[in-house]
């Protein structure tokens, strides 16, 4: 903390918060917790270890002739820690193999949602705990990538059916992974088609608006949602284009730089979720996902005891209570598995 | 066209070959053929089948230079939110364009069927269903056409070719990429295709087809696969190994033309990266595709359709239908020997009719002793029941006799006298009962 310039007998000194909340967070790190939703083949592993620049996770794709098909969608998170410039983050990936691989795909969303709610359900009881943590362990989930098709005329029924259930879940942002098979004319199509049916279905991706923003953040947003879905393409070879190397695939007629900005989204993509909107990321899914869980949980909670009270005054049985609650966290915040719905 | 035919050492079916001293000009036959069939136009008709926005209507289009499906912008199609009913099941259409295109006075009357909805539902077990019954539609109309008795015109609508697009993941086949090939691969000519296949790098292109086959193979789908026979020349061999080799074909099709680098005009698709050209063989496998489809394996498909697919169809399904191989209709027609066995039948047939006569008559004959053995033994029962009702009337009679007057007094003789005449009297009805009763 270098002296301030304006070091005088007036200045108080408050503005070296920020300063002191970076250190505080260098010091502690933080969580990122991501899931990928999507096809397989659609290029998510390939993409988010292109984004964070170093091999997390290995495609769960069916490779071998005789490797079976998934029957249902499988959760694999897998964990690490990076570190840069002295910032450390626990990187948490949630890949989501079988999702859509088979011919009736019906609920193939139904393990991707309990997780996500299973996330949110394991923080509330940890905040309930009489002794609780001083930094909480938080594994909820702060993105969703969702992996669209290209090519396709907008959003497939799948698509539609459960991006309406991630939306109120988790923060979801729109992907199109392979894009290089798009022409700029096609993306730009694609793009505004997807738009158009992302509001006719009422489907609300981040980033949502705020009463907090300020002029500029109006204009990031805008200029993001401009670009939404994201059409990028992922690379993890490096090769070489005009003497740089840079990530990128070699076509028998191209070469694709992935940083390129006229090439794809990717730089975009990245900056946006890791550079200025990755703190909102985080803060949104606890004001608003999180707050919004927690809220259920606990009006059923209260709704389940009047029942249970007003039974057990007019000495029936308990009445069978019109929603599966979860089992309610009792004063002792002692919080056994919630059961949670798709 | 050779001048002597030389002579073959071996003899196939069974016919002596004959060396010719000079030209006779059978060997002209193909031409006259060719030219029949070139006036007759062909047919074919090919179906696509995949996943929507894998590029099926471009490719088609792209194949024939020509028009045959309206363009498919992403302006112009139907307004937001119509495709998807409610739970997710778009239901798989049927839709069908047809053309007669000709070229070099070769008439074409090509049908292109497309299956809009296959594959975009959320539950796609059952969506290669409507497509297998429309292959198996056109079988039975064929069939239906060929017992008619007048069978001058016959319409072939049967498809003869199906391009199964497959979405270039990289990975494997999908399940209802597998599920589709395995259920329609012995009804149709299966090609399969990697559609947009501009996505991938060649090396991945070659992995991909690498797995791809080994899923094929691992299922046992059978896929068409261009062949060649041994009256093919070297070349034609050749080429037939090149284009098989690079099965399932990788391929970009393109309405559009580009400019290229020295200024000429092809088509392909303009990125920022480059530009890919439709027709180049290093950038996809799009001319091997047309070479295989249109120029050199045409009549093999269509022949395969015919030969093969159909008389599988036709077979089973007229055996399940109750039909009995016959094979008494193979032999040759022999008057003679065709008298002979009739009577030999007939004397046969005759032989039965006395044998059964003769059995009925026993049985009759047995029938009869048997009824008759059982009334004569009844008879005798009741003889001998009679005789005992007898013998006991009579000692009532002696006794009753005793009781009234011991010895032989004139009253009680007629007592007597008239018990016996009774009893004698009862003896004689009785008789002639029985003899009555006998018969």
């Amino acid at each position: 903390m270098s002296a301030s310039p304006n070091d005088t007998q007036d200045y108080v000194g408050f503005d070296t918060i920020t300063q002191q909340m970076e250190r505080k967070f260098l010091k502690r790190g933080f969580n990122f917790n991501v899931i990928l939703v999507g096809e397989s083949g659609m290029g998510k592993s390939t993409l988010i270890n292109s984004i964070f620049a170093s091999h997390l996770i290995d495609t769960q794709g069916r490779r071998a002739a005789q490797e079976v098909i998934r029957k249902t969608t499988e959760i694999s998170p897998v964990t690490q820690t990076l570190e840069e410039n002295g910032v450390r983050v626990k990187l948490t990936i949630v890949d989501t193999p079988g999702y859509s691989d088979q011919c009736n795909n019906e609920g193939c969303w139904i393990p991707v949602i309990k997780y996500i709610k299973d996330q949110h359900a394991a923080y509330l009881e940890r905040e309930l705990k009489p002794l609780r943590d001083r930094v909480i362990v938080d594994t909820r989930i702060h993105a969703c990538l969702y992996f669209l098709n290209p090519g396709s005329r907008g959003l497939r029924p799948l698509d539609v059916e459960v991006l309406k259930r991630l939306t109120e879940v988790t923060n979801v942002i729109p992907i199109i992974a392979k894009s290089d098979s798009m022409t700029i004319e096609e993306r730009t199509a694609f793009k505004r088609r997807i738009k158009e049916e992302l509001a006719f279905h009422r489907i609300v991706v981040f980033p949502y608006p705020s009463d907090e923003d300020t002029e500029e953040d109006r204009v990031l947003n805008a200029s993001i949602r401009e670009l939404i879905p994201f059409a990028v393409v992922g690379s993890e070879e490096v090769i070489e284009v005009n003497g740089k190397l840079v990530r990128g695939r070699r076509h028998g007629w191209g070469v694709i730089n992935i940083f390129d900005e006229s090439h794809s989204d990717f730089v975009h993509l990245r900056n946006f979720m890791l550079r200025t909107h990755l703190s909102d990321l985080v803060e949104v899914t606890a004001q608003r996902h999180y707050e919004q869980f927690r809220t259920s949980q606990l009006r059923q909670i209260k709704e389940l005891r009047a029942q249970q009270a007003a039974a057990a005054a007019t000495g029936g049985a308990p009445p069978m209570p019109s929603q599966a609650p979860p089992q309610a966290p009792m004063a002792s915040g002692v919080m056994h598995q919630p059961m949670t719905q798709a | 066209m050779r001048g002597n035919t030389s002579m073959q050492t071996t003899g196939a079916s069974g016919a002596t070959k004959k060396k010719m001293n000079g030209y006779v000009g059978f060997s002209n036959y193909p031409n006259q053929e060719h030219r029949r069939s070139i006036k007759r136009g062909f047919n074919f008709t090919l179906m696509v089948a995949g996943e929507s926005g894998l590029g099926k209507s471009t490719l088609i289009n792209t194949l024939f230079e020509s028009k045959v499906y309206p363009a498919k912008d992403e302006n112009s199609h139907a307004a937001v939110g119509t495709p998807s009913a409610p739970g997710g099941t778009k239901t798989v259409e049927i839709t069908s364009v047809s053309a007669e295109i000709v070229e070099n006075n070769v008439k074409l009357r090509l049908s292109v069927v497309d299956t809009p909805g296959f594959g975009d539902s959320i539950n796609n077990e059952q969506a290669w269903q409507p497509i297998l019954e429309n292959i198996e539609s056109r079988f039975d109309a064929y069939l239906a056409q060929e017992n008619r008795v007048n069978r001058s015109k016959i319409v072939d609508n049967r498809v003869n070719a199906l391009l199964y697009f497959i979405k270039p993941t990289g990975h494997a086949l999908r399940a209802i990429d597998i599920e589709f090939m395995k259920n329609l691969h012995n009804k149709v000519n299966l090609i399969p295709v990697i559609a947009r296949a501009d996505t991938l790098t060649a090396r991945e292109v070659e992995q991909f087809k690498a797995r791809v086959l080994a899923d094929i193979n691992f299922h046992g789908i059978q896929i068409f696969r261009p062949v060649s026979d041994q009256f093919d020349d070297p070349d034609t061999i050749a080429d037939n190994k090149a284009i098989a080799g690079k099965i399932p074909f990788a391929v970009v099709g393109s309405e559009r033309f580009v400019e290229r680098a020295d200024g000429t005009r092809v088509r392909g698709r303009q990125y920022p990266w480059g530009v890919i050209e439709v027709e180049n063989e290093a950038h996809n496998d799009f001319v091997s595709l047309r070479q295989m489809l249109l120029r050199t394996h045409m009549e093999e498909l269509r022949d395969a359709t015919d030969v093969s697919l159909y008389e599988t169809y036709r077979t089973q399904k007229l055996l399940a239908l109750g039909h009995v191989q016959d094979n008494t209709v193979f032999r040759e027609f022999n008057p003679r020997q065709q008298a002979e066995e009739e009577e030999r039948v007939h004397g046969a047939k005759m032989q039965k009719l006395e044998a059964e006569m003769a059995a009925v008559f026993k049985q009759k004959v047995q029938e009869k002793e048997g009824k008759l053995r059982q009334s004569e033994e009844e008879l005798h029962t009741r003889h001998k029941d009679m005789k005992a009702v007898l013998e006991r009337q009579r000692a009532e009679l002696e006794d009753k006799k005793r009781r009234l007057g011991i010895s032989d007094t004139p009253h009680a003789m007629p007592v007597h006298t008239l018990a016996a005449q009774d009893v004698a009297q009862q003896q004689a009805q009785s008789k002639d009962k029985k003899k009555r009763g006998f018969f």
